[in-house]
């Protein structure tokens, strides 16, 4: 099995590889043949995996593929672990892959770097692949830099846009943020398990609750806590939760395909992925999980509050997406670590359906993305019309839609949990359900419904993109419905993460929930009985409200509300002051240390000082230039042998 | 007596060196590039021959040279030095490839200066007896100070002489407790030094002496300030030699004398070396993030990457005082990693700013912008090679400060913690400079009318690439010459002499 699971990251590896060295010579269509062959190739090998591990109930597989480096006694390795959450992950990513692949086709289709965006694609889909089915600390941090640093390429892919160049800059930098705790807690792991890889780790971990280490004076940090909130800042970095959100909504910069692929369904998933990977061990540390679900709500909430007050089509996308990732981060909380893990693939399907939606409508807009300057598009673009709408249903937790499994079982587990933190992160997800509905339709009816706000021409010229485009829609747009119903009951009432995510019997929200359920319709049916859908319906109605029937309404608010929307609009101040703080800051502290240290302080007082006889050496100096290279040459060697002889013989 | 094969390493380019000088510039290209490469296949036998189980000396050859004060022509490798053989031989070819038709003022004797140097740096890293070690050491100053002295930026003239006094002032202070271990023992050889008794105040004098030399040479904080001058100064290929090799010396040497020589002195110093370790990966982390020069900014960035070599040696006595002796490893270990990643990566950096300087005749990062729309594949190069200056995974600029920050953790959360800030300082100099260097819309004229790099300059970055994948990918190959070494000097170092 070795080589087969080596071939499912490989296989886009060899693809990037081969577009990126000889993308000109071979041209676009075969560039495009050649990474679509690759994804296509490890999305079929990922569905074989599907059924050797998932239905043929093969025991995992946890191989070592090579040793990197071994040092100090540690095996430094690069290997595989595949199970059934490796598999889930396969899936999620090798599919949305491949339909961003197809779509990109169209969307890039008049693009000078066509070639090289599908190199980079390629090249992601590698690194993500690496990332999920690692088995160890290493590999893992290789692909979390990985997709990171491919990230980094796809959101200055327009390198010649300002913005995109600062985007680019600003993601990279703020994801070093959270990877210098998460290196730093992968350090902490090799101090205490003398080993990078998941089984040692987690068959450590138990023996060392109840262990301390002194961080600042003589106050005892409990081990577990320290390593699992270390771990969890590089999740913050990468799944983008509050304070380090502030990438993500920059990243729209990027392509729209990168936006769906990176930064709605695969990259920002994989700090949610690593919690869920590492539940044995976050499971043991209570002070943890109470600081992810804390995090975690204020992500889910706040950040969705501030897509309300969005104009831009992929912005109002992009702080869905934070707050999305802000339940996930809530489930992982409270210790309900299936959900977020369910969540997470049912938000890939919708989200990279939204997105790529809202692709297809910038190309019709003729790269257009204010919202205001839309409208009344949804005769001419059909098949967006109705797969946005199923996805934004999804979104909403539309009963019987795969949002809605995914986010009221999150909702259920809060309401359930005992930690401390619980209630209040109860009303935020509670509260961002209707945020959520309200700004998701919001941007439905302003660019599908209502009177046509952009010129004549571009709205007479607007049509459906091609097919390459709404296959691709229509192909997300069918498990973002039925995937919910199909699998909840494996996934989350199931033992589909028996062996592999271990929840403590005090822990157990889901378990709870289990209980009482009765498969998916009888879950429909109970949701009736709880507030979440109702509140979703009323965000719902309040959207239709304020767009459809009685527009004055947003108006009158903003004149009376003014300061609300500007609080929003400001994003509650985060980048200012990151902007004067951290990045003014560091380059002023830089100067400084380098112009009273090093010129002032060391060069002017110190080494000028000593070394004023610098005329003297200037006038040796001279000579060289006449070309009497040797003379010079040979007298510093006569007197280094001089001074050896006196050191020698006096 | 075998094949003298380490000697011919040494003293074949520096032969050949003094002929290309003499024949002059007709033939000096080509005899050049045989000499390189001719060099580099000799000391291959050096890695692929080398036994890795044992921590002796290999290669040995040993001449008498002053019988009368017992001074021998020594030499031997041992799992620490040939790594840097190897990196030393390999970047002497990148040298050549660099300088081919870019010097043209007296290209045979800035050919033959490299490849002179190239041997007598091949002689530091080989040598055993310490005489003989300090000759190379000093000589290595000479084709160096005239590379930059002739074929120099407008203020070479300070910046040689700031190189020269500060270098040359360290290692006087060598030479002086050489010659009195001399005294104690009557022997020069290096090994014989590392058996030798000495007690606590003996030890802490030698030591600062030796430190003296080194911490210049490496360079440490606060003696680091010559470097930035001497690099913006000097031509680009002495640029990549002083960043790659040079700097190397000082790290090698406090392998080979600091530690094993002084090693209770090197404990009792050691939260002071720590300490201006940290003060450099994080001070002048931030210096960097104020450079306008691009080779300002790699010199500074180079000093920061040296501080985790210093930091990764000095780890040890902290980690030998909790008795983890596999951390010691891990920490010396991931030193020697960091050298030799830092020669590829430093040199790379050091010679995308050549290739640039070449075509606009300045190094400030304001006379770019958009360097990607006239350069693409260059700017490909630079971006990767900028990524592993950050330490991408990956690439090799990870591997050693990965494993010096595991060994920092289990020494102190606070050091671990100071020496990964360079994870978000590293990325933040070097990617700023990128995006105002390579990123955006064409800056200027200049700009605008540079052409894409050509054929040798493809190749000359395109093998430091592999090279920095290499052991980014599998970093074992040279990890796995070292261990028998490293493990025998952390069994020596953990022993106190008195």
């Amino acid at each position: 099995m070795k080589l087969f699971y080596t071939l499912i990251p490989l296989a886009p590896l060899i693809a990037a590889i081969v577009t990126g060295l000889f993308g000109r010579r071979i041209g676009r269509v075969n560039a495009h043949r050649v990474t679509i062959a690759g994804v296509a190739f490890s999305l079929a090998l990922s569905v074989y995996a599907f059924f050797h591990v998932v239905v043929g109930g093969a025991a995992p597989y946890n191989e070592t593929l090579y040793t990197w480096l071994i040092s100090g006694n540690i095996k430094f390795e690069i290997g595989f672990l595949v199970d059934n959450l490796t598999v889930m992950m396969l899936l999620v990513v090798n599919f949305v892959s491949l339909m961003v692949h197809i779509y990109t086709i169209g969307y890039m289709h008049d693009d000078d770097g066509y070639q090289r965006f599908f190199c980079y694609i390629s090249l992601f889909t590698f690194s993500m692949l690496m990332l999920v089915m690692s088995n160890n600390f290493l590999q893992l941090f290789f692909g979390w830099e990985a997709v990171g640093t491919v990230s980094y390429l796809l959101i200055g892919f327009y390198y010649k846009k300002e913005t995109a160049i600062f985007a680019n800059m600003k993601a990279f930098l703020v994801n070093r943020v959270g990877d210098f705790g998460f290196v730093l807690g992968i350090a902490g792991i090799v101090m205490y398990t003398n080993s990078l890889a998941y089984t040692d780790a987690f068959a450590a971990a138990p023996g060392l609750v109840g262990q301390t280490m002194n961080i600042v004076g003589s106050y005892e940090w409990d081990v577990l806590t320290v390593l699992c909130i270390l771990l969890f800042i590089g999740a913050m970095g990468k799944s983008a939760q509050a304070p380090l959100h502030v990438w993500l909504p920059d990243s729209m910069e990027g392509p729209t395909p990168i936006s769906a692929l990176i930064h709605a369904a695969t990259m920002v998933t994989a700090g949610i992925f690593m919690v869920s990977r590492m539940s044995p061990m976050f499971e043991l540390s209570e002070t943890a999980l109470s600081f992810i679900l804390i995090i975690g709500s204020f992500t889910a909430f706040f950040m969705g509050l501030i897509g309300m007050v969005q104009n831009d089509i992929k912005r109002v996308v992009a702080y869905s997406t934070l707050s999305q990732l802000g339940y996930m981060t809530v489930a992982l909380g409270v210790s309900a670590y299936s959900a977020a893990m369910f969540h997470l693939m049912t938000h890939a399907f919708f989200k990279a359906l939204l997105f790529l939606a809202a692709g297809s409508v910038i190309m019709a807009m003729h790269h257009e993305q204010d919202i205001r300057k839309m409208g009344g598009l949804r005769k001419k673009m059909p098949i967006t019309y109705w797969t946005c709408l199923i996805g934004t249903l999804a979104l909403i937790g539309f009963p019987a839609f795969s949002g809605f499994f995914s986010k009221d079982i999150i909702i259920e587990a809060v309401h359930m949990s005992t930690l401390p933190g619980a209630s209040i992160a109860f009303w935020a997800v509670l509260g961002g359900v209707f945020v959520t509905a309200f700004y998701s339709f919001r941007l439905f009816f302003l660019v599908f419904h209502g009177k046509p706000r952009m010129d004549q021409e571009t709205f007479d010229h607007a049509h459906e993109s091609p097919r390459v485009v709404t296959i691709p829609l229509i192909l997300l747009a069918i498990p973002s419905v039925i995937i919910g119903l199909l699998t909840v009951s494996a996934v989350v009432f199931g033992d589909y993460f028996k062996g592999i995510i271990d929840v403590l019997p005090a822990h157990d929200v889901l378990g709870k929930l289990g209980e009482n359920y009765h498969g998916p319709w009888q879950f429909v049916i109970h949701a009736f009985q709880t507030p979440a859908v109702y509140i979703a319906f009323a965000g719902f109605a309040t959207a239709f409200l304020f767009y459809m029937i009685a527009p004055s309404i947003p108006a009158m608010l903003d004149s009376k509300l003014g300061f609300l929307r500007r609080i929003l609009e400001n994003k509650y101040g985060f980048d200012d002051f990151n902007q004067a703080v951290f990045a003014r800051g560091s380059v002023r502290l830089g100067h400084q240390l380098w112009e009273k240290g090093d010129m002032k302080i060391i060069d002017g007082a110190l080494v000028n000082g000593t070394a004023n006889s610098v005329g003297f050496f200037a006038g040796i100096a001279r000579h060289l230039q006449s070309g009497m290279l040797f003379h010079y040459a040979f007298a510093m060697i006569l007197g280094l042998l001089a001074m050896l002889s006196w050191f020698l013989f006096v | 007596m075998s094949f003298p094969l380490l000697s011919l390493t040494i003293w074949l380019p520096i032969l050949a060196g003094f002929l290309i000088i003499a024949l002059g510039d007709g033939p000096a290209r080509k005899l050049a590039a045989a000499t390189s490469v001719l060099t580099m296949l000799v000391s291959l036998p050096l890695y692929f021959g080398f036994d890795s189980s044992t921590a002796a000396m290999q290669f040995t050859e040993t001449v008498a040279w002053l019988p009368s004060f017992d001074i021998n022509y020594a030499i031997g490798v041992d799992g620490i030095s040939m790594p840097l053989i190897i990196l030393t031989t390999l970047i002497n070819v990148i040298v050549v490839i660099s300088a081919w038709d870019v010097i043209k003022d007296r290209p045979a004797m800035y050919l033959g200066a490299f490849s002179i140097m190239t041997g007598l740096m091949i002689g530091v890293f080989s040598a055993l007896d310490a005489i003989l070690f300090y000759i190379f050491f000093e000589a290595t100053l000479i084709p160096m100070f005239l590379i930059i002295g002739i074929w120099g930026g407008p203020r070479r003239v300070y910046a040689t002489v700031k190189f020269f006094l500060y270098t040359f002032l360290g290692s006087v202070f060598m030479l002086i407790a050489l010659i009195y271990m001399y005294q104690q023992g009557g022997t020069f050889s290096i090994l014989a030094m590392h058996e030798l008794p000495l007690n606590k105040d003996q030890q802490f004098w030698i030591f600062l002496a030796f430190l003296a030399a080194f911490a210049v040479k490496i360079p440490m904080w606060p003696v680091h300030t010559w470097l930035p001058d001497a690099h913006v100064e000097a031509p680009t290929a002495g640029s990549a030699v002083l960043a790659a090799i040079m700097l190397k010396m000082g790290g090698y040497g406090f392998l080979r004398f600091s530690l094993p020589v002084t090693p209770d002195a090197s404990g009792f110093m050691d939260t002071f070396m720590i300490v201006i370790s940290l003060v450099a990966i994080v001070y002048i982390g931030f210096v960097a993030l104020a450079q306008r020069d691009m080779k300002k900014l790699i010199a500074y960035s180079s000093i920061s990457h040296m501080g985790f070599v210093t930091l990764g040696i000095f780890i040890a006595f902290r980690l030998i005082a909790k008795g983890d002796d596999a951390g010691v490893a891990l920490g010396l270990e991931g030193a020697i990693i960091q050298m030799v990643s830092h020669g590829f990566i430093s040199a790379a950096m050091f010679l995308c700013v050549g290739v640039m300087y070449d075509r606009i005749h300045s190094r400030e990062i304001a006379d770019y912008g958009g360097v990607i729309n006239t350069m693409p594949i260059f700017a490909a190069f630079m971006v990767f090679f900028a990524m592993a200056n950050a330490g991408l995974p990956g690439t090799s600029g990870f591997v050693g400060e990965f494993m010096v920050i595991l060994a920092s953790f289990k020494a102190n959360f606070w050091i671990a913690f100071l020496a990964a800030s360079t994870l978000i300082l590293g990325a933040a100099y070097t990617l700023w400079m990128v995006k105002r260097v390579i990123m955006g819309p064409i800056g200027n004229d200049k700009v605008a009318a540079l052409t894409d790099i050509n054929p040798r300059e493809f190749w000359m970055l395109a093998i430091l690439a592999i090279f920095v994948l290499l052991i980014g990918v599998w970093p074992n190959v040279i990890g796995s010459v070292m261990h028998a070494s490293i493990e025998n000097l952390v069994q020596h170092i953990s022993t106190s002499k008195y």
